[in-house]
């Protein structure tokens, strides 16, 4: 096991090495530099531009300026953004990160609990209209051109219906006197987030361990109760108003990326439910004449639950990747949006800083899964 | 008789016993994919959407006035305000820049279908190659290309794009070819060398060793063939791949193409049309309609085929 994890380690570790590689040879494949950007602007005057290409170490020899690539990875020196100047890429990654985060976070909890539902009884009901109108319907959110999506979504709820705002992160007008920025906020909410999630998933353990009766009354009552004093403790610090701002702003990309997600979970659960269904301890517990909700519930779908937890961290880690689109369309300011601005306005230290952590957080996220997955699955023992 | 002439003679007979059994195997497969009906319904939408394709130059040479009609370039003059709606010269109206939407829709249909094949057929030759050869040879090349696999499964497939677009002219043809590069010697490759490894375990493969086959051609004769329907199933699925990546960084106007679904709406976006759903409606949902549907009917197709070849998710 220790072994194993070691292995996997160094090999994420070598991949993000070829990773950086890939970066600093796309980079350097271009011609010219980054003062030629300033080539044709009569306010820079060629000394200047020659400053710059001391700076930026340009007309160091190649492996010098690889070697400094790397460093500065590591350090996360990411440089000045050209378009945000003078903020460095590093502050404005910092920044956006978390509202990345915190968007698809709860998208793909949501999306994995309701698809995971859905799957379940979809598979149970083979060959039914409910399956025909299921996978179809899966398939189509599945394809569905996000884009056109969001869209439609923004234009039910937000222009017609006018229900929430029309995208951005938060409402400019409500936050001209606020007593702190937004970020400081942002921060404190998932705080909360985290204190709601921590306590609720104690009060599952406790209740899974100790079998308790009404399990699922204490459950929802758990989470009811802290949620609402979290609330309190909002509203308490007299901040929220600009919470629920944030809030408002969170529901529609939320409520559009479950939609599109969800469907990715159902039919990997049908199929995954599908395979388990042959097994012979399904048809033992059926012959020892448990009923139908048991063997679905605790012989199937607990078995059948393994890809789905797979494809779940592995999808927190395309959430950073995916979020390019939805953030996009929602104007929501993360890590997405930034790379493609960053790539529309040529601003090539952000594009590249922002390319880099999206592409370090994958690596992660993908060392998380194989250490979660020797955890779940006791079959597998390396 | 020499042996020679033995073999020259049971060749056609091995041939005719070849096709017989392909074709039987091939009228199964029918069978069954016809039994799944989602299957039935993706392949109707891309009949559909290929004859849209195929008639567009025909219409273009007889029908349509070239400098009215052309999708990039023609202007229709008629109209007094652009975009104008739906009318009987133009069925789905014009876009802002006045041009017909209909015949942006046709052009573009035949250009995602050309991107999403090329990139389909360079993931599938890529994948099954690298498939076979890591798991006929096992070793140090299995570990290099599984190593490299890894690589492309954690890339971050649409920010390199993204990436990419800035710094380099990403076209059709560029855009097919790194998706190719990025799915074959991914994760379409590794599922083809899961099943290559049940290949080249089999009895035949080891008889063609010791009657003193080649590496290539035990390769290429007896493990790819078995591998090509798992190949085909993997097609469709980049398809759907290709066309939504396609579409969004054209969207995003990232793509340097002249005219594609993803382009409509980006114009539609920057003419300031895009909220404007019911009174514009011409202006955003043939294209976007058309994307998701290509998309999901080529996912249904690649699902059904899932259910042909694996026997796993057939109905008990």
């Amino acid at each position: 096991m220790a072994h194993y994890l070691v292995k996997r380690s160094a090999q994420i570790l070598l991949t993000l090495f070829v990773f950086l590689s890939l970066v600093f040879f796309i980079v350097n494949a271009q011609p010219g530099d980054v003062s030629s950007f300033y080539a044709l602007n009569p306010d820079i005057p060629p000394e200047t531009r020659e400053r710059m290409q001391d700076l930026f170490g340009v007309n160091d020899p190649l492996w010098k300026q690889y070697l400094v690539h790397v460093r500065n990875t590591f350090t996360g020196n990411f440089g000045v953004s050209f378009s945000h100047y003078p903020r460095t890429v590093a502050d404005i990654i910092r920044e956006r990160l978390p509202r990345t985060l915190a968007l698809f976070l709860t998208a793909s909890v949501i999306s994995f609990y309701l698809g995971f539902a859905l799957g379940k009884i979809i598979a149970w009901r083979r060959g039914g209209w409910t399956e025909y109108t299921s996978t179809i319907g899966g398939v189509t959110l599945y394809t569905v051109f996000t884009p056109w999506f969001g869209l439609m979504m923004i234009w039910l709820f937000a222009f017609r219906a006018g229900w929430f705002p029309i995208g951005k992160f938060l409402d400019p007008v409500l936050w001209r006197d606020a007593p702190t920025d937004a970020n400081a906020i942002f921060n404190r909410m998932i705080l909360s987030a985290i204190v709601v999630s921590i306590a609720v998933f104690a009060l599952f353990a406790v209740t899974a361990k100790r079998r308790m009766a009404h399990s699922r009354l204490i459950r929802i009552g758990g989470l009811a109760l802290s949620a609402l004093a979290v609330a309190a403790a909002w509203f308490a610090t007299g901040t929220g108003y600009l919470a629920w701002d944030i809030l408002k702003h969170m529901i529609l990309p939320v409520a559009t990326l479950t939609l599109i997600s969800f469907a990715g979970t159902m039919l990997l659960t049908r199929n995954s439910m599908l395979e388990t269904m042959r097994e012979d301890y399904v048809m033992a517990a059926r012959a020892k004449g448990l009923p139908e909700k048991d063997v679905r519930d605790r012989h199937v779908a607990r078995n059948a639950l393994l890809p789905i937890v797979t494809s779940f961290v592995f999808s927190l880690a395309f959430a950073v990747d995916g979020g390019v689109i939805i953030e996009q369309i929602f104007s929501w300011p993360g890590m997405g949006q930034t790379l493609v601005s960053a790539a529309l306005t040529e601003d090539l230290p952000l594009a590249v800083g922002a390319f880099v952590f999206v592409g370090v957080f994958v690596l992660i996220a993908h060392l998380a899964a194989d250490i979660l997955y020797v955890y779940l699955d006791p079959r597998i023992r390396y | 008789m020499s042996p020679q002439r033995t073999y020259s003679q049971t060749q056609p007979s091995l041939w005719k016993a070849r096709l017989t059994l392909a074709t039987r195997s091939l009228r199964q497969s029918w069978t069954l994919f016809l039994a799944t009906r989602i299957g039935v319904i993706g392949l109707a939408i891309i009949a559909f959407y290929a004859l849209l394709a195929a008639a567009h130059p025909i219409l273009m040479m007889f029908v349509w006035e070239e400098r009215v009609y052309d999708p990039v370039v023609g202007y229709a003059f008629e109209e007094t305000r652009q975009p104008a709606p739906p009318s009987l010269k133009h069925p789905l109206g014009t876009d802002p820049l006045g041009r017909d939407v209909l015949s942006q829709l046709m052009f573009s249909a035949r250009s995602e279908f050309m991107l999403g094949l090329l990139a389909a057929l360079v993931t599938v030759s890529i994948g099954t190659i690298v498939g076979a050869v890591s798991a006929y040879f096992g070793g140090v090349v299995d570990a290099v290309l599984m190593r490299l696999a890894d690589i492309m499964i954690m890339l971050p497939v649409i920010s390199v794009l993204v990436v990419l677009s800035a710094l380099i002219g990403v076209e059709h043809f560029e855009l097919a070819i790194i998706i190719g590069i990025v799915s074959g010697f991914g994760a379409t490759g590794v599922v083809l060398k899961s099943q290559a490894l049940s290949v080249v375990v089999k009895p035949y493969v080891e008889a063609a060793k010791t009657a003193g086959g080649g590496h290539v051609h035990v390769i290429f004769v007896h493990v790819v063939p078995n591998l090509l329907p798992l190949s085909f199933l993997y097609m469709m699925f980049t398809v759907t791949g290709a066309i939504f990546s396609e579409a969004v960084l054209s969207f995003l106007g990232l793509l340097d193409v002249r005219m594609s679904w993803g382009l409509m709406i980006h114009v539609t976006e920057s003419a300031g049309y895009l909220l404007q759903v019911t009174e514009y409606w011409w202006l955003i949902f043939p294209a976007s309609l058309s994307i998701t549907l290509l998309c999901s009917s080529f996912y249904l197709v690649g699902r059904s085929l899932d259910e042909v070849v694996n026997p796993r998710l057939r109905q008990l």
